[in-house]
């Protein structure tokens, strides 16, 4: 029983006015030579969730970049296809709690919308977004227009000279709209630009919107600069342009003289950088989460640094200080901000079900959906869930696949998309055990490929044999092997930078130029070897007839024969196969040999199990072309 | 502690004894005491006593009264006076012990000052003893003490010549010494010949200490070059004892001149690194390559000896002096060697699994995938509405076992070519995973036989294309198929069957129900649907149920059971009422008594979970021994055994059994006892002895009472992982030791992590701008002084002015 309260008429009004350019970039890419639908959500960047094929999103746009408009008609198609119950026009101005001992979580949620009409609750979802426009103050900073309310008809920048304060995706996409127009424009802010391609975070800008880079270092008038905003300040003179000074020259100025008073750097360094007076100052600052509606008893707190403007939550997305409140969508992003895609639609979509499976759990007795597969199926497992699963490849680092080894190490559980950070409550989280061991399956960028000042071009970037694979540098997918769940304690004290603590064993398939994982060679075979390594068993596939042979010839049957032929399902395998085989050196041609009992027994001997361990006609990768080293 | 008189009265000739004079009111010098004190024990060794002889305070005798006695030490051997040392000269232990002891050793230590007394010893030392030539940059240095110590031991055995004069290093041939440290070097002058030349030297490479002087003199006495006419293994020289290898210079008779030249040159560059052996190999008879001429023994225990192919006499001292090098020629080496080995046997990379190889070397080949209609998420539903019965094989493009399957699928599909009602299809999981899930497919392959879309069958069988046609052609009858007249009944079991059905001719089985046993027929209808395809079952439940039970001598409930001969028809009684148990009985009831047995249906007579009796033969069996063993089988109570038998031409890999049992293939026919689920010991029945179900009976009660000997016994060894997998947690610490994830308890991690030691896995940058943020929160967060902004700013205007820089 649930109620969604949305504060304006229709949903998604957020996407209503912003991005205030219309243009969406988040990519709808309609094409993947894939019908694989599954796949074909790693890059789709804009639908939802849904079992209705008709709520797919390229259903509404043509566009790569999509117009935000579209955004809009999608989200309300969302809202009225699947029945949700939402109640628009409702603003929630207050949350508070109320002890009881009946609740879920010992207290209800009491809610006060515009009209002092409460509402109650067990378990609090907040997806209110970053809707709270981020603002500074400084001296002047009343001269200042806020990307909200800035025009966004270039006609109205025609010749001027504009300062924009920001280097976020809405300062560029704002400098975008007006670059051909404007007489030049600056962009100040305090850290340098953090371009997406280098640092893999799709928050960062995007190359959609960085025209001003290319009119910045081509020396085009446009200009970048580093600078802490709260040492500005700026000053109008009487043709109404705008002056740059620092805020320390204001505090020593004789307060009743006029403009002239004030000092201005250029005074003293006459070849000061923004010497040159600007027509418009415009914000572009980014948002944060709205704090003001919970009461103090909900301790709803900011995050530290540069997560200040999200709520601290745990990894499960539950508040760090009242239980059964939930965060969601972008304002859950602290948990991977400039890590992975938890701030976006392609990536909360994910962590939004991943809460759903918690709280089903919870409070339903509805366990963490899984599967049990036998033991020879573990290699095929992985191997389809990284090809195809959106949900690791989006929330890389965040969500993993878990597999649960059963006791008797013949069968396996398998789990989707699990929240990494809370692994070691595993079993309390998901109602599922982990009695013989674990393995984590996560996709991971290289550890030290991806940075603002990083080169992510430079030659030998891609590694492209196996045994080399724990260095590969783009997103591959990497199985951490535990015997043991690991503890709390253990996952606190994992290094920095880490998803996971140390795994008693680890295993990364090699990046794949094509992010396809089904190499027998390159990606199945090693992965095969780890998985045979850590369970200690021969994860080989047999045809009936070696089941046949092992069958008479050893009391034990590698468990492919176990679970296949010997209960009557075993691999024949077509004439051309076993004759591969056979050549192949792997399976031995009995046809072949002429007995009649006097003669003496065949010379080229050795049981087929030596065969299949000696015998094998070795095939050597061909280096250069296995290697996407140099494109 | 003595008095003047009790020291002079103990003083005894030729004893050395050092003696400090202290006189009681003085609180003087007491740190050169505490030193003297703690040097006694150490010149004990050396036969030294120390004495503090205290004076009385009137003494006037001739230690006491003297003025500045008290800051001298004496030295006195008997009562002889040798020497007198200012206390300012004893400053430590070390000083002291090298002072006493040069003191002693005037004569086997000689001090020279200039470079013509150095010439002059090694001249008169020529031809007749060695020479030990120390360099200490001062006396009294714990090095100088190290050299007096050996010169204590050695002094007679070798002269020893000390200076402090850097310059005569220089000519002892050193270009550029380094005059801080000293040096010592060994003088071969004992077997000098030429009188004009310098006595060849041997430098000491490592620091002077006592230890290292002993064991650099103990390698300059070993012989230069040990001969040896044993095996390597058993060689022991001084150079292993004291932790340096040993080269053997393999020789031969012909070469041996050359091979003793070559080691002689060897020793002399090795003398002091490693110790060189000349092995003669007419002598020893060692199990190494012809063309191997040197072998490396290193002092670890338990290193393997490493024969080694080398050409140039340098490549043995690089070999010595370069440890590193030695692994690498020495990988280098078994490489070569290996090369071949280890293609075959230790390749990760190369593909083990039959299957998987299989599959990925008839990738080329194109598959004619027309026959088999391909199902899309959008057609899958009205494909199955289409036919009457839709085969389904659910499987993955990339997935070996699937792709074998769809192989022999296709052949299927050739054979049932024109047959009505059924339609092959095939879905390709990767392309459309929704389907797959939602048909609940979640293993590949899975093959699925739907009609229309009221019921569907999964294939539980073995995946053959003889097996999968078999069961696709069954399942389109009905199971069990109605009867309607007491003729269909009788001609169902004499094998008319429905048309469809006569190429896969199987058992047959026909249910008798009278009207009152309607309880059991509905067990049976309901195994019927479970055997569906694996079995032909008929049902007959007419009122004259009664007559064909009569004819049959049984009961209703009943079954009756035509196996493929059709020779005659068996009667079974049935008792069990669940369909479970029914089905559980119809498969057992359908197991052969005396079954050729093959590769297909061998895993029936597996579970039954007995041992096997198996006649193997070339060909089919003699008939009397087929009737023997029949009689055997039928004959034995409750069938504790499994009485089979295999055709070697049907059934090719009964060789590979055959030859794990007895690694020679035996006369053929054979007869086997396989105890496969206790034991594994395997049993062969005496050739002699002609197959008659009473000679095999006696066989096996002797089996039973344990008077056969076994002829092999089957491997019980579990199934491990063929190969190792790539370490890369290891390669990870390799390449990164200090990567904190490989220490779990590191020390840090409960510290936020901007205090961490940046490690070369964090993101630095993120790091630097957690703290810069910090940074700017602290000064920018509200209400904050400004007076704190204003001097940054200026300062940082002073330094930058960068114009990129507000």
């Amino acid at each position: 029983d649930y109620i969604v309260f949305e504060r304006s008429h229709a949903p998604g009004s957020f996407f209503a006015l912003y991005p205030r350019h219309r243009k969406l970039i988040s990519i709808n890419k309609r094409y993947t030579g894939k019908s694989n639908s599954e796949f074909n959500l790693r890059h789709d960047w804009n639908s939802l969730l849904s079992h209705d094929r008709r709520l797919l999103f390229q259903r509404y746009s043509r566009d790569f970049f999509p117009d935000a408009d579209a955004m809009v008609r999608y989200l309300e198609d969302f809202a009225s296809l699947l029945q949700l119950r939402v109640q628009y026009n409702t603003a929630i101005i207050h949350v508070t709690l109320e002890k009881d001992e009946r609740a879920w979580n010992g207290h209800y949620f009491l809610l006060t919308d515009q009209d002092r009409q409460n509402y109650k609750c067990s378990s609090l979802l907040v997806a209110t977004g970053t809707w709270v426009p981020n603002v500074v103050n400084f001296p002047g900073s009343e001269y200042v227009e806020g990307y909200e309310t800035v025009s966004i008809n270039p006609e109205d920048f025609a010749g001027q000279t504009v300062l924009i304060l920001g280097r976020g995706n809405s300062a560029f996409e704002t400098a975008e709209n007006i670059l051909g127009v404007t007489n030049f424009i600056h962009m100040v802010s305090r850290s340098r630009v953090r371009l997406s391609w280098a640092t893999h975070y799709v928050g960062d800008l995007r190359a959609i919107n960085n025209g001003l880079l290319d009119t910045y270092q081509l020396k085009s008038l446009d200009g970048l600069l580093e600078g802490d905003l709260e040492d500005l300040a700026i000053v109008k003179d009487k043709k109404g342009k705008l002056h740059i000074t620092l805020r320390f020259y204001l505090e020593n100025r004789n307060t009743s003289a006029g403009i002239d008073s004030i000092t201005l750097p250029q005074d003293e360094l006459d070849n000061f950088a923004t010497r040159a007076p600007y027509d418009r100052v415009i914000r572009c600052l980014g948002w944060k989460f709205d704090f003001s509606i919970y009461n103090r008893s909900l301790r709803m707190m900011p995050g530290k640094g540069n997560k200040k403007k999200y709520p601290q939550i745990k990894p499960s997305y539950e508040s760090r200080s009242t239980q059964g409140l939930f965060v969601l969508g972008t304002a859950s992003h602290s948990i991977d901000f400039r890590k992975s895609a938890g701030g976006f639609i392609h990536g909360f979509r994910y962590t939004t079900r991943a809460v759903h499976r918690l709280l089903e759990n919870r409070h339903h007795g509805v366990p963490w959906p899984s599967t049990v597969y036998p033991v020879t199926q573990l290699a095929n497992s992985i191997i389809k869930r990284v090809n195809e699963a959106s949900g690791l490849y989006q929330m890389f680092s965040v969500l993993a696949d878990i597999i649960l080894l059963r006791e008797n190490g013949t069968a396996f559980e398998y789990l989707e998309e699990y929240p990494v950070g809370v692994l070691a409550e595993l079993e309390m989280q998901t109602g599922r055990k982990a009695p013989s061991g674990l393995f984590v399956i996560i996709m991971e960028y290289g550890r030290n490929f991806s940075g603002a000042d990083k080169d992510v071009f430079y030659y030998n970037r891609a590694v492209g044999e196996a045994q080399h694979a724990w260095q590969s540098n783009f997103l591959h997918p990497v199985i951490y092997y535990y015997k043991h769940l690991p503890t709390e304690h253990e996952m606190r004290l994992r290094p920095p930078d880490w998803p996971l603590p140390r795994p008693d064993a680890i295993h990364h398939i090699v990046e794949d130029f094509l992010t396809d994982w089904t190499a027998p060679n390159a990606h199945i075979l090693p992965l095969r070897r780890f998985l045979e390594n850590c369970l200690g068993t021969d994860l080989r596939n047999f045809f009936a007839e070696s089941c046949f042979l092992f069958a008479f010839t050893r009391q034990k049957l590698p468990p492919f024969c176990r679970q296949g032929y010997a209960r009557a399902q075993g691999l024949v395998g077509s004439e051309g196969l076993r004759r591969h085989a056979v050549e192949a050196g792997l399976l031995e041609d009995y046809t072949l040999m002429d007995f009649s009992g006097d003669r003496p027994p065949d010379s080229h001997g050795g049981s087929q199990d030596q065969l299949l361990r000696d015998h094998v006609i070795p095939v050597r990768p061909l280096q250069h072309l296995v290697n996407a080293k140099d494109e | 502690e003595l008095s003047p008189q009790e020291y002079f009265r103990s003083l005894q000739a030729g004893k050395a004894s050092l003696a400090y004079f202290n006189r009681n009111v003085s609180p003087g010098p007491q740190p050169f005491l505490e030193q003297i004190e703690d040097s006694a024990e150490a010149l004990q060794d050396y036969g030294i006593s120390v004495v503090k002889v205290n004076c009385p305070d009137k003494d006037v005798s001739r230690y006491c009264a003297k003025e500045n006695a008290l800051r001298k030490a004496y030295l006195f051997r008997g009562n002889l006076l040798i020497r007198e040392f200012p206390t300012d000269a004893l400053f430590d232990v070390n000083s002291i012990i090298a002072n006493v002891l040069f003191a002693l050793l005037f004569n086997e230590v000689k001090y020279v000052e200039t470079l013509a007394d150095l010439q002059n010893v090694e001249n008169t030392l020529k031809g007749r003893s060695n020479m030990v030539f120390a360099y200490v940059p001062a006396t009294g240095t714990a090095e100088h003490r190290a050299v007096m110590e050996a010169a204590f031991v050695y002094g007679t055995v070798h002269q020893f010549v000390l200076t402090t004069e850097a310059t005569l290093l220089k000519d002892a041939g050193n270009d550029e010494p380094d005059v801080s440290s000293a040096r010592l070097l060994f003088c071969h002058c004992q077997r000098a010949t030429d009188l004009a030349q310098p006595c060849r030297r041997t430098a000491m490479e490592q620091a002077l200490t006592k230890l290292n002087i002993h064991r650099h003199l103990k390698l300059m006495e070993a012989p230069l070059v040990t001969e040896v006419a044993e095996d390597p293994e058993k060689v022991s020289t001084v150079h292993l004892q004291l932790g340096l290898p040993l080269v053997f210079i393999l020789s031969q008779k012909e070469t041996y001149e050359a091979d003793r030249r070559t080691a002689e040159f060897v020793a002399w560059q090795l003398l002091g690194k490693a110790g060189v052996a000349l092995l003669s190999r007419d002598l020893v008879d060692l199990n190494v390559l012809l063309r191997s001429n040197i072998a490396l023994k290193t002092p670890d225990e338990g290193a393997a000896i490493k024969y080694l192919v080398l050409e140039d006499a340098d490549e043995i001292i690089t070999l010595v002096e370069d440890k590193n090098k030695v692994k690498q020629i020495q990988e280098d080496e078994e490489e070569e060697e290996e090369d071949e080995d280890e293609k075959e046997n230790n390749n990760q990379d190369v593909q083990d699994d039959q299957v998987v190889e299989a599959v990925s070397r008839d990738k080329k080949r194109e598959l004619r995938l027309d026959q088999v209609l391909a199902l899309t998420e959008e057609t899958f539903d009205s494909a199955l509405l289409e036919t009457s019965r839709t085969v389904v094989l659910f499987y993955a493009s990339w997935e070996a076992v699937s792709l074998a399957v769809l192989r022999s699928y296709i052949e299927v599909a050739d054979r049932l070519k024109g047959v009505e009602g059924v339609l092959l299809s095939r879905v390709n999981c990767w392309d459309w995973p929704g389907v797959c899930t939602k048909e609940n497919v979640t293993q590949f392959p899975t093959v699925k036989i739907y009609e229309k879309r009221e019921r569907s069958v999964t294939y539980d069988g073995m995946w053959g294309t003889e097996e999968l046609s078999s069961f696709i052609t069954l399942s389109r009858v009905s199971c069990p198929l109605k009867l309607a007249t007491i003729d269909e009944a009788e001609g169902y079991l004499r094998g008319d069957f429905p048309s469809e059905l006569s190429s896969y001719r199987h058992a047959s089985l026909l249910g008798v129900f009278s009207t009152a046993t309607s309880e059991a027929r509905k067990a049976f209808e309901e195994a019927g649907n479970i055997l569906s395809g694996h079995v032909t079952m008929g049902v007959y439940f007419e009122d004259d149920a009664l007559a064909l039970s009569h004819k049959y001598e049984v009961s209703p409930p009943a079954l009756l059971l035509a196996r493929s001969g059709g020779r005659s028809v068996e009667s079974i009684t049935v008792s069990k009422q669940s369909a479970q148990d029914m089905v559980q009985m119809i498969r057992y009831e359908l197991l052969d008594i005396f079954p050729e047995i093959t590769v297909q249906n061998l895993p029936r007579y597996l579970q039954l979970g007995k041992p096997f009796l198996i006649l193997f033969s070339d060909g089919d069996i003699d008939q009397v021994e087929g009737e023997e063993m029949l009689k055997l089988a039928k004959g034995t109570p409750q069938q504790v055994f499994v009485a089979c038998w295999l055709n070697l031409k049907k059934t090719p890999v009964g060789h590979g059994v055959l030859k794990t049992y007895f690694a020679t293939t035996p006369l053929l026919p054979v007869l086997v006892w396989v105890n496969l689920h206790a034991g594994g010991q395997i049993f062969k029945f005496p050739s002699e002895q002609p197959i008659t179900e009473t000679n095999v009976l006696s066989w096996l009660e002797k089996l039973k009472a344990g008077l056969e000997i076994p002829s092999s016994t089957l491997s019980e060894e579990d199934w491990k992982p063929p190969l190792p997998a790539y370490d890369f947690l290891q390669m990870m610490e390799t390449a990164m030791p200090e990567l904190p994830l490989l220490h779990t308890s590191h020390p840090h991690g409960d510290m936020p992590p901007r205090h961490l030691p940046k490690s070369p896995g964090g993101d630095t940058t993120a790091q630097e701008e957690l703290s810069q943020e910090n940074k700017a929160e602290k000064v920018g967060s509200p209400g904050r002084d400004l007076r704190g902004t204003a001097p940054r700013l200026a300062a940082r205007e002073k330094q930058g002015k960068k114009h990129s820089k507000l």
